[in-house]
């Protein structure tokens, strides 16, 4: 699914990540570890297609359509409701039957109550079940995770983890987290990245 | 294809529902323009010409397409909601599309109050004129779009766009103003008319580019 | 290797540049014959204008440039674009400076609104002056690269677009045909003056490039050692 031969990314002067090798299969789950500033989000952002490599290659084999990405924001407009940010969302990834898809996610992430309101007057929990939303609306094959549990309650990280639970050979999860006790043992792979 | 406009109409409607909500662009756009309009009346001298008044008009429109162009990006920055656009299956052009439209829209308004505020402080306002407005928006939102994503990267974004943006709305000032004196106005309208399609397609063409990092 | 070939490039681009401007200039003021109306200032224009021909010429390989790294994926096309433009911006200059004594010596004003070449390099150097600001304020990286490319492409369509806005602006005022083919006639010994005078100013611009983009390559590798490094 994902393959990465001295993949590296610089940010103007300041190199992000270097040469990191890896492999991951359909299927597999890669857990990615290390202290802040090590680079796993530019990895997570490479992987996900929203920034190019500045060194070595990569290549993900899914299409654009097929990933899911929970960043750091939601990516969600603050004006619109949540009903509004997934209906937009659904639209451009063309899901068919789409109000069925969007009430189904809402009322799983336990926002269904809120789906009228203002998103920019939820929490912060509220904030990331509705992230959670947008990443799992069109059903990815490939889920990539930037530091899920951050901001989440406990209910929401039980619903977080359920998903991550659900494994098949054609779903492909990347998380990085640096707390990563809390996944047990789902992961199935492990990369740990040093400070650059 | 219709994939495609269901995509662009989807974002510009977006666009349109987020500033009914915030109302931070419009309003602040018809405000500037009726005080521009104000203050150049004591900028020029009582007997100044026809010529100067419809420059002074076509000056105020450009800056207040500025302020448009300087908001435009700002919900999809302020909360890096630009990624999730770009993550997005549809056309990254088809953003750039949408964008533009909205832009277009807003431009439409402040000019539906600076129009009759023109013809209420100096002069008639012709068909000419009005006709010379809606070439002039399709070119200012098209290209100022495009410039505004390309600035959003930058440090002194807001600062930036209209540097990017002077040099480039030259020519829509002179089909403008050719446009609302000139007594052959054809002429003029068939260059802005000129001028939006050359760089309609370019700006719809390099959007892509100035966006994925 | 292929650096000391490159500097080999900018070592002969020099020297045919120093062998051109003299002849030129020698021409230009010894050979060439007197204009009738304007006297001996009009020797300038074997200056001016080649000069302002040099600059098209820069920003036209450097809209080149920046198609080949949209299109290509030629990521070295940045740097050779971004020097293009700056050979373009110095060349401007020189029009505009030029320009400027000419009118203030056959008019008696150093700015003439009326002089559409004058008038066209100052909306290049606003616009290519702006794209320096886009430079200076992104950070380095592939979309600083893909943005300043678009930005130079873009100079290219404006340069033909804001000749014929300036004509019809002209026209606003004092009507008259859209396009006239009455040009200066030169004689012979004129246009083989200023031909070499083309000549000399197209080499020492291809000349400064080659020794600037030398320059920034070295730069840039050096930085990228000094990473390796540490």
């Amino acid at each position: 699914m994902i393959h990465a031969r001295g993949l590296g990314r610089r940010f103007g002067e300041k190199r992000a990540l270097t040469g990191v090798d890896l492999d991951v299969d359909a299927g597999e789950f890669l857990l990615v570890t290390g202290p802040n500033g090590s680079g796993k989000t530019t990895l997570l952002r490479l992987f996900a297609g929203l920034i190019v490599p500045t060194a070595g290659e990569l290549e993900v084999r899914a299409d654009r359509a097929r990933i899911g990405f929970l960043a750091h924001e939601p990516l969600v407009y603050r004006e619109l409701t949540p009903l509004e940010n997934l209906d937009l969302y659904g639209r451009l990834y063309r899901i068919p039957e789409r109000r069925e898809r969007i009430g189904m996610v809402l009322e799983r992430y336990g926002l269904w109550e809120a789906r009228r309101e203002q998103t920019a007057a939820l929490s912060r929990g509220m904030l990331q079940r509705l992230a959670l939303c947008r990443t799992l609306l069109h059903e990815p094959e490939l889920l990539l995770f930037d530091e899920p549990f951050s901001a989440l309650d406990a209910a929401g990280a039980d619903l977080l983890l359920d998903e991550l639970s659900r494994r098949d050979a054609r779903r492909t999860i990347v998380v990085s987290s640096h707390q990563p006790e809390r996944l047990g043992d789902r992961p199935t792979t492990r990369l740990s990245l040093a400070t650059a | 294809m219709s994939g495609y406009l269901t995509d662009v109409a989807a974002l510009a409607r977006k666009d349109l529902v987020v500033e009914l909500r915030s109302r931070d662009t419009v309003p602040a756009m018809l405000l500037f323009v009726v005080g521009a309009l104000v203050v150049f009346h004591f900028a020029l001298s009582e007997d100044s010409s026809r010529l100067a008044a419809a420059g002074m008009l076509w000056i105020a429109l450009l800056f207040t397409a500025l302020l448009a162009l300087v908001r435009a990006f700002v919900a999809e920055r302020d909360e890096a909601v630009i990624d999730g656009l770009l993550l997005a299956p549809c056309d990254r052009s088809a953003i750039w599309l949408g964008k533009t439209l909205s832009v277009f829209a807003f431009l439409a308004l402040a000019e539906a109050v600076a129009l009759p505020a023109f013809a209420l402080f100096y002069d008639p306002v012709s068909w000419e004129l009005i006709a010379g407005v809606a070439l002039a928006n399709v070119g200012i939102a098209a290209v100022g779009t495009l410039l505004g994503a390309m600035a959003a990267a930058a440090r002194a974004r807001e600062l930036l766009l209209p540097l990017l943006f002077m040099p480039l709305a030259i020519p829509i000032v002179v089909g403008g103003v050719g446009a609302t004196l000139a007594e052959d106005p054809s002429r003029y309208l068939g260059f802005l008319a000129l001028y939006d399609a050359i760089f309609a397609i370019l700006s719809w063409a390099s959007f892509e580019y100035v966006v994925t990092e | 290797m292929s650096t000391s070939l490159r500097n080999n490039g900018a070592f002969v681009f020099s020297l045919a540049a120093a062998v051109l401007l003299t002849t030129g200039l020698g021409l230009a003021l010894l050979w060439a014959p007197e204009d009738a109306d304007q006297g001996p200032s009009q020797r300038i224009f074997y200056i001016h204008v080649p000069v302002a021909l040099t600059a098209y010429l820069c920003f036209g390989w450097a809209a080149w440039k920046a198609f080949r790294l949209l299109w290509k994926r030629d990521e070295r096309a940045d740097l050779e674009s971004y020097t293009a433009v700056h050979m373009g911006v110095i060349f401007g200059l020189l029009t505009l400076i030029t320009g400027s004594i000419w009118a203030k010596i056959s008019w008696g004003v150093w700015w003439t609104w009326s002089e559409r070449q004058l008038v066209l390099f100052l909306i290049l150097f606003l616009f290519y002056s702006a794209y320096f600001m886009l430079r200076y304020s992104t950070e380095p990286g592939p979309r600083r690269a893909r943005s300043s490319a678009v930005y130079a492409l873009f100079g290219a369509v404006l340069l033909p677009v804001s000749f014929l806005a300036i004509r019809l602006a002209e026209q606003l005022l004092h009507p008259a045909p859209l396009f006239n083919r009455d040009g200066p006639q030169m004689s012979a010994s004129m246009f083989i003056t200023f031909c070499v005078c083309l000549a000399a100013m197209v080499t020492l611009a291809a000349a400064l490039y080659l020794i600037e983009l030398t320059g920034k390559r070295a730069d840039a590798s050096l930085r990228e050692l000094r990473e390796h490094l540490a």
